[in-house]
């Protein structure tokens, strides 16, 4: 059995669907932001499966390149604001900062 | 062997993400963050994107991983042995994540995806040239923008990783 | 590459080195920047002596040529690509040695005249990254790396000009260098892309050989000419050139070395050196706005330095002068005579601003100690009869002075010399006499003129005897670049015979390049121009030291005997004295013209802004204000009944609604994904 699109897909889906299950369950933030990698991971497989099956080779791997240097500059930042959060709150743990209630 | 190869790293990736989300253990999660990387490379790799799959093991698992990790080292209380990451909502969470998933599954398998003819044998031919090529013509403007971007973030990510520190700096010399 | 270039790259980068250090650690060196800075310089002038040496032995040049972008394309037949590289020949190895030597020199005396400046290590940063930018230009094959290198240069004495930014003067003069400059680049950019167009290269050599080939812009000479002319644009507003010239005076704000090391020898040289590269190109038609435009500087400048009282401002007047005498010389075709010029005054030039600034640096402290903090240091009148107070500063300067003037057995005579033979022979060839006439008045004038500052500062009576008693000579270190820069001022350096440079080493090395341009639009060949300049020589000879004695002997008479009354002069001759006082009102003109029209513009714009525009934007709020009114009336009644019905109904949902609001972001992300996979179901 040949390896075609689909398989890829559905390996992105299921690393898509884990993202997705890390961002809205977990407490701690930093796991929350390694689902988040998980999706972009996800996203890249996506945009490289399309480019070569569908023929065009070169696009989609540009717009992976991009997405990897956002991936880059989002976890810096995101990071930088996770260490504020744990100075000011002293925990990560994103149920117990609920401040957008208010 | 390509099969193989794929399965190989799709069982891999999957495994260690699965690793990732279920794990109690934060610093677990971490450590199986590495093979999940290392699994999107490889599946890269089979995808004809040999520069990417080198770009994904240096700035994900050389960069991301290690600001993770360091973000674990700073934010976890270790004496007190909190490195216990509890799930909430976990119920709502599973179903809504298993609907998703299967929606993704009926909507790939359903859909006729459009396939270039010529796509049959892979190329074994490195992108790494077209890759910078594109990025000084066709991919100029992302590019810079791209660098901006970054700018701004290291700046950003200097600016409030520091001002807390300055603030307590006053506040002791108080 | 050959391993004598990369020693050449080796003298490009090593001031660049200086910089770096310096600019990032130079804070940690404290007073020892200096001794690093110089240290550099002290290697690199041995590198540029080296290669000196090494080249001048050899035939053709030295050139590395690599493609820095190829755009695998074709344009007019011609593969789209950029070459750029580095080349050493022999007019490069010569500026190598002046930039180098000039440089070094410039650091060992600024060890003693910066000594406790507030941003001392940042001087001597920016002291390397000039170094570096000149070298880059006077190494380049290419305009491209040229142009580059030009706006750093620009860069460079921006930000040395204004070294004292605190001062309003210097700040401003440091930007008018600027802003000038760039309205000179402009036509050098444009003149670069005219070239671009045509040749898709920018290497000298494949313009050069493309236009000997017969290639040449848009198939007529106009045009080959207006690229000369945009290219030598640049050299005006680099060299000082009229209508150009306004900058350099005003830079004298920057310090005293600088003004030796940029306004004199270096930075204003470049555009020289521009225009002997771009020789090969030019047309007779360029030639002869060249040589006008350095005559009218040489004579305009000249004209105003008679009657300044600022030592730096007389020089710079000077350089002015001697700079268009330069470019007067290579636009009346003597090349090799108008690059000697170049040299040859690089050292006098610098020597004189270094010198000066020695006299500047004792004036400073003697008053210093007198507590007086309003005479001005830099006033000859203030100064007199320094010569028994400072021996080396003025034996030396009284070297350049001569050399300067054009006294035999000087440096000076000898390319002024020259020059002036070019000139005669250019008005034997095209009948253009008024050159020559100028030339040799300017000679004249330039020989008044620097002998009255030289009898005004150091022989004659000082006026005030306690401050006499303070000034001292300078320390060995900045005395020492001025013996240097003296003994480069005598005529064996540059030719074993006295009284002709043309049999010199100087001369046999500094060949005339071969013209390209097509006969008939080129200059006199240049084997009948030399022929003429040979018969003209011994005439030019005779008439150039006349002119210069009479005014030496005039300068003495007026100031020295004082047979001559300068200040009766001043006063029936009050209108002409204020006009060149005020320096024939350029800056005035300039300011009523270019300025004012650009700030004629910006009002009529913020008129238009202001009363088309805003009386557009009033208008249409008067009229909104009137329809707003009547639908106000409305509002109240009809809108605002359903308003408040639906916003009662509103509170109702919200209250029920209220429940989802947790203010747990990932209670919202899960509706989030719940209405995507909605979204998903629809499109499924």
């Amino acid at each position: 059995m040949t390896i075609t699109l689909t398989h890829f897909l559905i390996v992105s889906a299921i690393l898509f669907s884990f993202g997705i299950y890390a961002v809205i369950s977990r407490r701690n933030a930093i796991m929350v932001l390694m689902g988040i990698e998980l999706i972009l991971n996800s996203a890249n497989i996506n945009f490289l499966a399309f480019s070569r099956f569908g023929g065009m080779n070169i696009e989609g791997q540009m717009a992976a390149v991009f997405v990897i240097i956002l991936a880059a500059a989002e976890a810096a930042v995101a990071l930088a604001i996770v260490l504020n959060i744990y100075k000011r709150f002293h925990t990560v743990n994103v149920d117990e900062i609920s401040f957008l209630k208010d | 062997m390509y099969e193989i190869i794929f399965y190989f790293f799709a069982a891999v990736t999957i495994g260690s993400a699965g690793v990732v989300v279920f794990s109690r253990n934060i610093v677990y999660s971490a450590f199986a963050l590495f093979f999940t990387f290392f699994g999107v490379a490889g599946i890269y790799v089979l995808l004809n994107a040999d520069f990417l799959a080198v770009t994904q093991l240096l700035i994900y698992v050389g960069g991301i991983l290690v600001l993770i990790l360091f973000g674990v080292m700073l934010t976890t209380n270790t004496v007190s042995v909190d490195i216990k990451a509890k799930s909430l909502n976990t119920l709502p969470a599973v179903s809504v994540v298993a609907a998703l998933a299967g929606l993704l599954a009926g909507m790939i398998w359903t859909t006729d995806w459009f396939m270039s003819k010529n796509m049959s044998e892979i190329t074994a031919q490195t992108t790494s040239k077209e890759i910078g090529s594109a990025l000084i013509t066709t991919h100029l403007l992302p590019f810079e923008v791209a660098s901006v971007v970054l700018l701004v973030a290291i700046v950003g990510a200097a600016m409030m990783a520091r001002r807390e520190s300055v603030k307590t700096q006053i506040s002791n010399s108080k | 590459m050959i391993p004598e270039l990369k020693i050449a790259l080796a003298i490009l980068l090593l001031p660049l080195a200086s910089f770096v250090l310096l600019i990032f650690f130079g804070k940690r060196f404290m007073d020892k920047a200096g001794h690093i800075g110089a240290a550099f310089l002290g290697l690199d002038l041995i590198l540029a002596l080296f290669t000196f040496g090494s080249r001048m032995g050899t035939e053709g040049k030295w050139d590395f040529t690599f493609t820095w972008i190829d755009f695998h394309t074709m344009v007019n037949n011609v593969p789209l690509k950029i070459d750029i590289g580095m080349m050493v020949d022999n007019l490069t190895a010569v500026m190598l040695v002046v930039v180098t030597l000039i440089s070094f020199l410039v650091h060992l005396f600024s060890l003693a005249y910066m000594k406790g400046d507030i941003r001392y290590s940042r001087y001597y940063a920016n002291l390397g990254i000039f170094t570096f930018s000149m070298l880059g230009i006077v190494l380049t094959n290419n305009y491209l790396l040229m142009y580059v290198f030009w706006e750093l240069v620009g860069l460079s004495s921006y930000l040395l000009i204004g070294h004292w930014y605190e001062k309003k003067s210097a700040s401003d003069a440091s930007k008018k260098a600027f802003i000038v400059n760039r309205v000179g680049d402009l036509g050098f950019f444009i003149g670069i892309m005219i070239v671009w167009m045509q040749f898709s290269t920018l290497t000298f050599d494949g313009i050069f050989g493309a236009i000997g080939t017969g290639v040449i812009p848009f198939d007529s000479n106009t045009w080959l000419t207006a690229a000369g002319l945009l290219i030598f644009c640049g050299a005006v507003g680099k060299s000082a050139q009229f209508p150009l010239h306004v900058w350099l005076p005003d830079a004298m704000e920057g310090p005293t070395p600088v003004s030796a090391l940029i306004h004199a020898a270096t930075m204003v040289a470049a555009g020289v050196y521009l225009v002997a590269r771009t020789f090969p190109m030019l047309t007779a038609d360029a030639l002869m706005v060249i040589a006008y435009t350095g005559a009218i500087t040489a004579f305009i400048a000249a004209s105003i330095a008679i009657v300044q009282n600022d030592i730096k401002k007389i020089l710079a007047y000077s350089t002015v002068s001697q700079l268009g005498y330069m470019v007067m010389g290579l636009g009346v075709g003597a090349y090799s005579a108008g690059v000697m010029h170049l040299v040859t005054h690089a050292a006098f030039k610098a020597g004189l601003f270094l010198a000066s600034g020695s006299v500047i640096h004792a004036m400073h402290n003697a008053l210093h100690h007198q507590h007086d903090h309003h005479t001005d240091a830099q006033d000859v009148r203030n100064m007199g009869g320094l010569k028994s107070k400072m021996p080396f500063t003025f034996w030396t300067m009284l070297i350049f002075t001569l050399a300067i003037s054009g006294v035999p057995l000087t440096s000076g005579f000898l390319s002024k010399d020259e020059i002036l033979a070019g000139t005669l022979a250019f008005s034997h060839f095209t009948g253009h006499s008024i050159i020559p006439i100028i030339g040799f008045l300017v000679a004249g004038l330039t020989a008044f003129y620097m002998f009255r500052m030289l009898i005004l500062t150091f022989m004659g009576e000082h006026q005030d005897k306690q401050r006499y008693d303070h000034v001292h000579e300078s320390p060995f270190v900045m005395t020492v670049p001025l013996m240097v820069l003296a003994a480069l001022s005598f005529f064996f350096f540059f030719s074993l015979n006295p009284i002709s440079a043309s049999h010199g080493w100087f001369f046999e090395k500094m060949t005339y390049p071969t013209v390209v341009v097509p006969a008939a639009a080129a200059a006199t060949p240049t084997e009948e121009f030399v022929e003429e300049v040979h018969h003209q020589h011994t005439m030019a000879m005779v008439l150039s030291v006349g002119v210069s004695g009479l005014g030496i002997l005039l300068a003495f008479v007026t100031y020295f005997w004082k047979k001559i009354s300068a200040d009766a002069f001043e006063k029936t001759l009050k209108p002409l004295h204020t006009f060149l006082y005020n320096k024939w009102y350029f800056d005035e003109l300039y300011d009523a013209t270019a300025v004012a029209a650009m700030m004629g513009i910006a009002k009529v714009l913020s008129w238009f802004d202001g009363a088309i525009v805003d009386g557009i934007v009033n208008g249409a709020g008067w009229l909104a204000k009137l329809v707003s009114n009547i639908s106000s009336k409305f509002d109240s009644y009809v809108v605002d009944g359903a308003v408040n019905f639906i916003a009662y109904f509103a509170g109702l949902l919200g209250l029920s609604l209220r429940k989802v609001q947790t203010g747990k972001v990932q209670t919202y992300m899960i509706l989030a994904i719940i209405g995507l996979m909605v979204l998903m179901a629809m499109y499924m």
